[in-house]
């Protein structure tokens, strides 16, 4: 039985795309982004029980074979875990099938415009993406991803034939920024962006804007809204160092982006035809 | 000090408030309307209440004119023609709201508005029309200085609808409460996400289930006063109400409470309708001589006596025992379950009674999910609903109301208070309405948190008029102070927030 390791779903979200939508945030992810505000996202447990012994609640225990186990039930949500654990992994877990999704989101189906798949980075769950959304829409109901572009739609593009529309992070363009904002290059990023769009499944890009970084600020926002024109909403998106890990708070700052920067980005973007680009 | 003295000295007291005040204080002084001992006794104990409605009462509850009538053929009585434009129809609807009785004094529904008027506005320039509408609201605001005055639009998209709604966000006033009466299939969906834009700037409008009113009212129905629903062209007689946490003080288990108090006090609450009913209509002079009436305003036979019961939740917690709130009713299926056994074995008890004077209604009277009354502080959540402070996510409360609203043909009704980034998404609320609705819902308020008009339980109140009346001094509208009352005795400000990242059971 196929099945995916979820780090929560939230029932009612009126953030992940348009209207009200269920979105499933799926753990482990394919970069290291410097300002990933939920690093405990980004890699699956080792089971390394660093995190079993500060559990307040005890929620937290180990196995026969030393697997640590989760026990919602007793969990208050403290994040003395996500603290304690040194791989940027959490031992909040859930590994879900298909049906146990499909099971979850029955109750929220009358209530929603459709579902968004998020991570850590849902697109390593290619083929487990592919069953749900295949269920969701037999309901009636909108598929989105929103994915940081490293995987390759292009070469295997069978998730988007049963997918409504992708929201990508496009978060740098410049080939040296992108090693060290993402650590990975723009390359595959930048293809997704031009397949996306001439395939019609672009449903917004978003872009985070740093403080003291124009250079690069222009040139990601500069790349994207000359590309995608009015076709998809563009996001402007103002870093926050809130949940940034804290060497990389060192690097990147303790400053919230102002929000009269980031709006002089959207309107750059609105001035080279990104007509819908605005920040949030 | 007497009672008329302290009225005529509290200093936060206007001069018609001060009125009202001695008026029921003048109608409690006669007690020829005599209930039972019974009666008495659970009254004092508690678990069953009048809502201050007064001793003898001299008019139904709540009135609700047939304005299209009084747009047809004038009224001879306040010596009105049909009028010919919208300044004679706003006029006319003006000076018939200040003789509309209620018990508030002030008229509790003021039409359909947007289908009353639109064949008026449609013959002027939108500019005018607007600006006509805007002293009209500011009239009924200043005059009819009450929250429980409640206007209706909807189903359909009209220009007055629209005028209205700009209006509303423009003027930020309390009064009039509205209410868009909801159809997906006939509400278009740009207006109803405009109702909600409104809904999020102002506390209003709130979402009536159109179809399903229609089904058990027919197209003539009003909301009137919180969220009453009533026939136009009648209204409601009376609304007392079971406190039914009281009333499970006596009873040894859920099923002793089930098998004997919940009867006993249904039957005294029936008793004491019947009377007044056959009061207000057999002794009182309003069906006898009143304009509305003799003109056909109102017809008699479209009356309906209103069942009123809150602290469900509370009555469920005490009977199985459960001190923790947050795991009681509405959280916990059994409790949940409970409510639901309770509320069919009023249901069909009230069912079983013969009404005097509810011809429309096949002799019976209607369930009503009551709003609560400042003075219930923590111990009776109102009507039916999970208690502050007790809400789980929307989703879970959603779905127990849907349970419970069905009961409720004259009204009930939840609130939902949303945080800033709702604004930027009405669209995201609107399934939410639409998938309630078709599960069973009946009716939806929402709110944002930082307004100063808020919905407090069924009525809206500006928060900085509650801050007037801590400073002692007086505020225009009679509800602030229940506003006041309900926010310290009730936490009625505290509603849970519906944030953007809520994360229910992870």
């Amino acid at each position: 039985m196929m099945n995916a390791p979820v780090n929560k779903i939230i029932d009612f979200s009126n953030v992940d795309g348009p209207g009200n939508r269920t979105s499933i945030f799926f753990q482990g992810c394919s970069f290291d982004c410097m300002f990933c505000h939920n690093p405990e996202t980004i890699h699956l447990c080792r089971n390394c029980g660093a995190c079993v012994d500060g559990c307040p609640a005890r929620a937290l225990s180990r196995d026969a074979a030393g697997a640590v186990c989760w026990d919602p039930d007793k969990c208050v949500e403290c994040d003395q875990c996500i603290r304690a654990c040194p791989w940027d992994a959490s031992p909040r877990i859930r590994l879900m099938t298909v049906e146990e999704v499909m099971r979850r989101l029955r109750r929220t189906m009358p209530y929603i415009d459709g579902i968004t798949a998020s991570g850590g980075e849902c697109t390593l769950q290619n083929d487990f993406l592919i069953a749900l959304f295949t269920l969701v829409r037999q309901e009636g109901k909108s598929c989105l991803l929103d994915s940081n572009g490293s995987f390759d739609f292009e070469a295997d593009p069978r998730i988007l034939r049963v997918c409504d529309g992708v929201m990508l992070d496009v978060k740098a363009v410049s080939p040296a920024w992108s090693q060290l904002l993402i650590s990975a290059p723009p390359d595959l990023v930048l293809r997704n962006l031009d397949y996306l769009l001439s395939v019609d499944r672009l449903q917004e890009v978003r872009t985070v804007i740093f403080p003291h970084q124009d250079r690069e600020n222009e040139e990601t926002v500069r790349y994207v809204a000359s590309r995608i024109g009015s076709a998809c909403d563009y996001r402007i998106i103002r870093y926050r160092p809130f949940g940034v890990r804290e060497k990389y708070q060192r690097i990147l700052g303790e400053e919230t982006t102002p929000a009269a920067l980031a709006e002089q980005y959207a309107e750059l973007a609105r001035s080279l035809g990104a007509a819908k680009a605005y920040v949030v | 000090m007497s009672e008329a003295l302290k009225i005529i000295q509290d200093p936060t007291l206007t001069y018609r408030q001060q009125l009202v005040s001695l008026a029921r204080l003048g109608e409690s002084t006669d007690q020829s309307l005599r209930y039972s001992d019974a009666y008495y006794e659970a009254k004092r104990r508690g678990a069953l209440c009048d809502l201050n409605e007064g001793v003898m009462p001299y008019r139904p509850r709540y009135i609700c004119p047939d304005y299209d009538l009084l747009f047809q053929k004038g009224c001879e009585f306040l010596q009105l023609s049909p009028p010919q434009d919208l300044l004679e129809a706003l006029n006319a609807l003006e000076i018939f709201y200040c003789h509309v009785p209620s018990i508030t004094t002030y008229p509790v529904y003021l039409g359909d508005l947007d289908r009353l008027l639109e064949p008026f506005v449609l013959r002027e320039d939108r500019a005018f029309a607007k600006k006509a509408l805007r002293l009209f609201l500011r009239s009924i605001d200043r005059i009819l200085t009450d929250s429980f005055v409640h206007a209706d639009i909807g189903p359909e998209e009209t220009v007055t609808g629209r005028l209205l709604l700009e209006l509303t966000e423009e003027m930020q006033l309390a009064v009039p409460n509205l209410t868009l009466r909801y159809d997906p299939d006939v509400t278009p969906e740009d207006f109803a996400l405009a109702c909600i834009g409104c809904m999020l700037k102002t506390a209003k409008p709130s979402f009536a289930n159109h179809r399903m009113f229609v089904r058990e009212w027919g197209e003539k129905y009003a909301i009137a006063s919180c969220y009453n629903e009533l026939m136009i062209g009648g209204g409601g007689y009376t609304l007392p109400r079971m406190r039914l946490y009281e009333c499970s003080l006596d009873a040894k288990n859920p099923e002793d409470f089930i098998e004997n108090e919940l009867p006993k006090y249904i039957d005294l609450q029936l008793e004491y309708m019947d009377k007044r009913v056959r009061f207000i209509v057999g002794e009182s002079n309003f069906f006898k001589t009143n304009f509305l009436v003799t003109e056909g305003f109102v017809r008699r036979e479209n009356f309906i006596g209103m069942f009123g019961v809150v602290g469900l939740a509370e009555c469920c917690n005490h009977l199985l025992g459960i001190a923790d709130v947050k795991k009681g009713f509405g959280m916990d299926p059994e409790a949940t379950a409970l409510g639901v056994r309770i509320m069919k074995a009023i249901e069909s008890r009230v069912a079983a009674h013969t009404a005097p004077y509810c011809e429309a209604f096949g002799h019976h009277y209607r369930l009503h999910a009551q709003v609560g009354i400042e003075t219930d502080g923590m111990d009776d959540s109102p009507g039916t609903r999970i208690p502050i402070g007790a809400e789980p996510a929307m989703l879970e409360q959603l779905q127990v109301n849907e349970q419970f609203h069905p009961f409720f043909p004259t009204g009930t009704g939840d609130i939902f208070r949303f945080e800033e980034t709702w604004v930027k998404t009405p669209a995201a609320i609107l399934p939410i309405i639409k998938g309630s609705f078709s599960r069973g819902l009946r009716y939806f308020s929402g709110y944002l948190d930082n307004n100063d008009v808020v919905r407090v339980t069924g009525y809206l109140v500006k928060k900085s008029e509650i801050e007037k009346l801590r400073r002692k001094q007086q505020s225009l509208n009679q509800v602030t102070l229940f506003g006041m009352g309900a926010q310290d005795g009730g936490h009625a400000l505290d509603r849970r927030i519906q944030r953007h990242d809520e994360c229910p059971g992870e």
